[in-house]
């Protein structure tokens, strides 16, 4: 026996009311914007990321071609990979340490210019890219949009690379050198503030 | 009876449009002009796109004649195929390999013939014409498809003609890191689908 047709019909426009619109807009461009705006903010959030990425792209411009390309098309695609390691939850012991070592080391060799067979530079950077993504990978927010959200983390991190390579470009004359070698030492300085955190 | 009625036509209501709605954009100026926008609105069709219109555009003029006329072709035919016998889920995976296949390619500049080129084509052709024919079907349909692949065309055929026009070392280094770009949106991708399933 069902009930009276009108208490029948509030509990229906009740129903209807509670289950219409949420299912509808779970796709909708709403928010989507969201995303990539969040994803282009989380790379530059961090100081230590900040040095590390455009460490790379100084370094990359005092090697030259084709270290000055390799390493910015090296580095967002192993961060990448770092960084789905980090969303799927595979552990990565040491992420801050390494973190901190790479500020030390990249500014080490930004202050003292130093030219590595062009394999070794790669693998350099690539180490560092793991540790640097899978920190973010495992930042990243739950329920964001994940596509926009990750072409807007991309695309920031590899602006800072071009900001790097940018600031290298008085490399080519003497001046430029010395303040490339000087920003070395603070990048470097400022990884060991990094590890000292990291440790205490 | 009444009740029982009203319950049905209320359960009918909640459960029937919301799937089929999902991904579409009403701009109110018509069909042609929601598929244009679908597309234009869709990072998952537009990156794999760009990617191949990079991939051919680096291999020449022939690659990439090749690639803009079969890309939207087959687009059209997965479409068809979508409209008339849709998918009922997604495939974040596929799409998400699709543009990070391409986009590595693209940074690796691989060295692949025509031949080659015209079968990545092909096949991301019909793969993302077929989810997109599938997600057009309850409306805009077809005219909205028509909308997708004219979209599609254009945007190939500037992507294409501005890399194979291109004679720049530095300019054809910027192409492959828009590769690395791309493929590395695609690793970020397969992370947040493995997190999510």
């Amino acid at each position: 026996m069902w009930p009276s047709s009108r208490a029948t019909r509030v509990a229906a426009a009740t129903l209807a009311a509670s289950a219409w619109p949420a299912l509808a807009w779970a796709h909708t461009e709403a928010g989507r914007a969201e995303g990539f705006l969040a994803g282009l903010h989380h790379p530059v959030s961090g100081l230590d990321h900040v040095l590390a990425m455009v460490s790379v792209g100084l370094w990359g411009a005092q090697l030259g071609a084709p270290a000055v390309w390799l390493l910015p098309v090296t580095f967002p695609m192993v961060m990448a990979l770092g960084g789905m390691l980090g969303l799927v939850g595979v552990p990565l012991p040491g992420v801050e340490v390494g973190i901190a070592l790479s500020g030390i080391l990249l500014g080490l060799a930004v202050l003292a210019e130093w030219r590595p067979p062009l394999w070794v530079a790669a693998v350099v950077v690539g180490l560092f890219a793991v540790f640097h993504g899978h920190a973010h990978g495992t930042e990243l927010p739950q329920g964001a949009s994940g596509l926009l959200y990750s072409m807007g983390f991309v695309v920031a991190t590899g602006s800072l690379h071009a900001c790097g390579i940018g600031i290298g470009a008085i490399h080519r004359w003497g001046w430029g050198r010395v303040v490339l070698r000087a920003a070395g030492a603070l990048v470097a300085l400022a990884g060991c503030v990094f590890l000292w955190r990291a440790f205490v | 009876m009444s009740g029982r009625r009203t319950l049905a036509t209320t359960a009918a209501v909640v459960l029937l449009p919301r799937i089929a709605h999902a991904h579409l954009v009403n701009t109110g100026l018509g069909p042609f002009y929601d598929g244009v926008s679908h597309f234009a609105l869709t990072p998952e069709d537009v990156l794999p796109a760009v990617a191949l219109a990079l991939l051919a555009g680096q291999r020449g003029s022939l690659a990439a004649r090749r690639a803009l006329f079969v890309l939207p072709l087959g687009w059209l035919l997965g479409g068809v195929v979508g409209l008339a016998f849709p998918t009922i889920g997604e495939s974040p995976a596929l799409t998400t390999a699709s543009f990070l296949a391409t986009g590595g390619l693209v940074a690796a500049e691989a060295r692949l013939g025509p031949g080659w080129i015209t079968a990545v084509a092909a096949s991301l052709g019909l793969l993302h014409g077929y989810l997109n024919g599938s997600s057009l079907s309850p409306a805009p349909g077809a005219l909205g498809l028509v909308g997708v692949v004219a979209t599609l065309f254009v945007t190939v055929a500037l992507a294409a003609a501005l890399v194979v026009a291109i004679r720049a070392p530095w300019a054809r280094i910027a192409v492959r890191v828009a590769g690395s770009w791309i493929a590395a949106v695609g690793l970020l991708m397969l992370g947040w689908s493995l997190r999510a399933g």
